[in-house]
């Protein structure tokens, strides 16, 4: 049977509203990144000066390369560990301390961050280690591998469990199982996953303002100490260029996706 | 909120029935089309429901049973065409103004209310007072039998539980047409048996209007005083039970209801009333002249499997009567036992294949036949339908 | 022994590596801020020098129990300025995620009502704008709201106004960012609900007479309670203890706790207060912290 679209006026138009809030900001933000005027408010023409600005900002470049360090350890440490606990939590039924151990993973979801960060570094400070690109990258980690753990969740959640039966039923042990049946199936959701932490780590400002040390600042840090000084037009080239690399790691991703889950179609023979 | 309650009493139906009929009907569909894009899923449909009347629409997934259902009840509007509620057009008309209800397949009861509220929803929209709600409520409790459930929610509620709720739901505001949409094809096989005769039972008792939609043809012709079969968005027949069954209109209609044996042939002969059909699968076969006179030409013949008789020799005819019969040599090719009947499959000497039903009246039967047995199938010219090829 | 058993004990294996980490890095640290919470205000001073020494044995380990005292909660309970700070977080987050409620439901909705293949793509489109940075999207209303900013030279070209208005440091800019911010946060759970309700439900409600507000207020809403208890605390919960939104859109006369804790920590650098503030945070956050615990949980762990 056809469904009939069940869509009022009224549908239409909070739709439209909504996502012209969403872009409109970015839309503008992306436009006067490439304006010649120094006056952020006054347009001058189409110009890449900003751009150049940045890129000859030794401070700001060093940062960036820091962030980008950052994200992509911890965010593959943080796939890695939260995969695991995903796979803990949906298919080890009931264990000794899994209350504990779902609480400490959901909660750091929506902790405020100021917590999460002030907290980390007291520890840091206890251990007396050194501040820098690893304690910011175990503070991100800490963070990141909760949502892929819960990203990765819903997907086995909602995995048909007799396929897993099936592979058993053919001849594989659990482990085997899991590898080359379940395992394939929830690619999307952990690349989906890492994607989301690496995000999530380039853009935290507060918990890497508390973890880092002086000499380390990452990206988000940077801007933010310029933002508060007022706004200038090379942080929009900056902005815009975070955005931009965030679109390709998106389009690259949702691909990867794309292509192992046709592959999983495409019935690979064990 | 100013909604009134629809003006009917329950009792619209069997007393004033004779009436209805001779007069205007309670329901008139008249030339109604609905198009999806470019597919038509209503093609045409025009149809007259007396009150009273349990109607059922049958036909297979996809034919437009339930868009038309869907357009008595309201959630759809027809691009064509008028449905009359007595002498009011109705079409356009949206659900909360329809005085017709409608029962939901899988029931669509509101998870978050007990078995109280959901049939008490459509009183309060109605404006009755807390106190007559009350009373209606419990009336419908006790007559679809649920008393001592009514606080609990519907998932605490077995299968059959929620069909009654949602009958005594669609009930409570005595709509003067009730739609029923599949109301059974969520339950077991024993339990559609009891509820198909409960809901006959109740439609007689209050009088009201049915219309049922279904893909199972049992339950319409169970169920249903008139049926109505739907094919690609238009009526392809709409009969009694058993004219659809003795008297299908078409070949797809005789494949449809039931399981039949159908023979490609042409008219050689006609003599008085009687025609003789040149087969190629089971031979020259004598056939009663439909009541419609059909001209020469290329024809169906039908014939129901438990009309095929069968025996170890040809049976003569008796004496003294005309009664030509067609008999067809054959051997058995397969044998299906069903319980109450058995169906054989004999594989003719002319190279068709008729199927045989035939009842198992006694439990030790001696002279059942066996496979390779050679065998006379056979059967009377009144039991063969002719349809157009 | 059924298959799921079976399969559960190689994955209690995998609890092992991401339980020890939560741990070490999550749970841990919790024990010392309420440590230093409890510590005298010198013994923290200066801050880059190790608290305590985890070696020093269980001598030190007595003596620095020893030296615990509330007097941090004495002066977050008796200063006014932390009293204000902690009431103007709680209502900053209602009135936000009041705010977010209605502008993100009938989003959601509409997002719900759309034809299905048409669905994924709203929901890319709503989810898009929360990859790209938090910075970003809070800088980007900087550009607008400035004195001379996009909003105010359209007010003055549409003669809605006749000089600039003052935007920026005010509470409205302040909400608008956090609106801005959070937005995915609600219409995500509130669109998974409201897409698995059954179309058929709202149109039996019809059926039994109901007219469209009804509809909506009956049957629509009832049912799309658990996605709005999921908005309404995953918005709520971070709203309150928000540093970056309030610093950088809000005016600089009234905090909130976020800015506090932080002020306290980077400027005055007094971590046995910071970590004080930090600790009522967390206790004035247990219960809705609690409450969205269990609805991840039984979002997550239900239907097996």
């Amino acid at each position: 049977m056809r469904k009939v679209s069940r869509l009022s006026r009224f549908n239409v138009a909070s739709l439209a509203l909504g996502l012209a809030f969403l872009y409109l900001p970015i839309l503008i933000l992306v436009i006067y990144s490439f304006n010649a005027s120094r006056l952020v408010t006054v347009w001058g023409g189409w110009s890449l000066r900003w751009y150049h600005e940045f890129f000859n900002d030794r401070a700001m470049i060093e940062a960036a390369w820091m962030s980008f360090r950052v994200a992509v350890s911890s965010a593959t440490i943080a796939t890695l560990l939260g995969t695991l606990a995903a796979v803990a939590l949906s298919r080890g039924e009931r264990f000794r301390g899994r209350t504990l151990f779902s609480g400490m993973l959901y909660a750091p979801l929506v902790m405020p961050e100021v917590i999460t960060g002030l907290s980390l570094l007291l520890l840091f400070v206890a251990l007396n280690a050194e501040r820098g690109f690893w304690t910011v990258t175990i503070a991100h980690t800490t963070l990141t591998m909760c949502f892929v753990a819960v990203v990765v969740q819903s997907r086995l959640g909602s995995l048909d469990r007799s396929l897993e039966e099936a592979a058993m039923d053919l001849g594989c042990d659990p482990v085997r199982a899991f590898l080359s049946v379940t395992l394939p199936l929830i690619a999307p959701a952990i690349v989906a996953g890492w994607m989301l932490a690496f995000t999530l780590s380039l853009d935290d400002l507060v918990i890497a303002s508390f973890t880092t040390g002086p000499g380390s600042a990452t990206l988000p840090i940077r801007i933010y100490s310029e933002v508060r000084l007022g706004v200038k037009p090379e942080i929009n080239a900056i902005c815009t260029l975070v955005i931009a690399l965030i679109a390709v790691v998106i389009v690259i991703a949702s691909l990867a996706s794309k292509l192992s889950s046709s592959q999983g179609e495409s019935a690979a023979p064990l | 909120m100013t909604d009134e309650l629809p003006k009917t009493h329950a009792a619209t139906g069997a007393a004033d029935g004779d009436a209805s009929a001779a007069g205007r009907p309670l329901l008139r569909i008249e030339g109604v089309v609905k198009t999806f894009g470019t597919f038509r899923a209503v093609d045409g449909v025009s149809l007259d429901i007396k009150a009273g009347e349990f109607f059922a629409l049958l036909g297979p997934s996809g034919c437009g049973k339930t868009t038309l259902l869907r357009m008595l009840a309201g959630f759809e509007a027809p691009d064509e065409g008028r449905i009359l509620l007595g002498d009011k057009d109705i079409a356009q008309a949206l659900p909360h103004e329809r005085p017709i209800n409608m029962m939901f397949q899988n029931y669509a009861l509101f998870p978050h209310l007990s078995v109280r509220d959901n049939i008490a929803f459509g009183l309060k929209r109605a404006g009755l007072s807390r106190a007559d709600t009350a009373t209606r409520v419990a009336e419908m409790v006790a007559l679809v039998k649920l008393e001592g459930l009514e606080k609990r929610k519907p998932d605490q509620l077995s299968g059959g539980q929620r069909q009654r709720v949602a009958l005594a739901r669609a009930l409570a505001r005595r709509p003067q047409l009730l739609l029923l949409d599949e109301p059974l094809a969520a339950l077991d096989k024993k339990l559609r048996e009891n509820t198909q005769g409960e809901l006959m039972e109740l439609q007689r008792r209050l009088g009201m209007t049915f219309i049922v939609v279904t893909h199972d043809q049992e339950e319409a012709m169970t169920m249903a005083s008139r049926i109505g079969v739907m094919k690609s968005g238009k009526l392809a027949q709409v009969a009694s039970p058993r004219d659809l069954y003795e008297a299908p209109r078409s070949r797809w209609i005789a494949e449809f209801v039931g399981d039949v044996n159908l023979f490609d042939g042409e008219t050689k002969l006609r003599d008085g009333h009687r025609l003789v059909i040149g087969t190629r699968d089971a031979g020259t076969l004598v056939v009663a002249e439909p009541r419609e006179p059909v001209g020469a030409g290329r024809f169906s013949i039908a014939i129901r499997p438990e009309k095929i008789k069968l025996s170890r020799r040809a049976p003569v005819s008796e004496a003294g009567r005309e009664t030509m019969i067609n008999s067809l040599d054959g051997v058995v090719a397969d044998i299906c036992y069903l319980g109450g009947t058995t169906t054989y499959k004999v594989k003719l000497d002319t190279g068709g294949i008729v199927r045989a039903s035939v009842a198992n009246s006694a439990r030790l039967d001696v002279d059942a036949y066996s496979v390779g047995q050679q065998i006379v199938a056979w059967f009377t010219p009144d039991d063969c339908v002719v349809l157009p090829s | 022994m059924s298959s799921r058993r079976i399969f559960a004990r190689p994955a209690r294996f995998a609890a092992i590596a991401p339980y020890v980490w939560m741990v070490l890095f999550f749970l841990v640290p919790f024990a010392f801020v309420l440590k230093i919470s409890l510590s005298q205000t010198a013994i923290a001073q200066p801050p880059y020098e190790p608290v305590f020494a985890l070696t020093a044995g269980w001598d030190a380990l007595k003596a620095a129990f020893a030296a615990l005292s509330i007097e941090n909660f004495k002066l977050l309970v008796s200063d006014d300025i932390y009293v204000f700070a902690y009431v103007r977080s709680l209502t900053v987050a209602l009135t936000a995620t009041t705010l977010l409620l209605l502008i993100g439901y009938p989003i959601a909705y509409g997002m719900a009502r759309l034809p299905k293949s048409w669905q994924a793509v709203a929901m890319v489109l709503v989810i898009v704008p929360f990859w790209t940075s938090f910075l970003i999207r809070i800088y980007a209303w900087i550009n607008i709201l400035q004195h001379d900013g996009l909003l105010n030279q359209i007010l003055l070209a549409l003669h809605l106004v006749s000089q600039p208005v003052v935007w920026l440091s005010t509470d409205s800019a302040m909400y608008i960012g956090i609106v801005y911010s959070y937005l995915p946060f609600m219409i995500l759970p509130l669109y998974a609900t409201l897409a698995k309700m059954e179309p058929v439900l709202e149109e039996a409600a019809s059926d039994l007479g109901a007219p469209p507000w009804q509809v909506f207020w009956l049957v629509t809403f009832p049912l799309s309670l658990p996605g709005v208890g999921a908005g309404v605390l995953l918005c709520f919960i971070p709203i309150v203890g928000e540093f970056v939104i309030p610093d950088l859109l809000a005016g600089s006369n009234s905090l909130m706790i976020g800015q506090t804790l932080w002020l306290e920590f980077f400027t005055n650098k007094d971590w046995p207060v910071a970590s004080a503030a930090a600790i009522v945070l967390l206790v004035v956050l247990l219960v809705p912290l609690l409450l969205y615990e269990r609805l991840q949980k039984r979002q997550l762990e239900q239907g097996r």
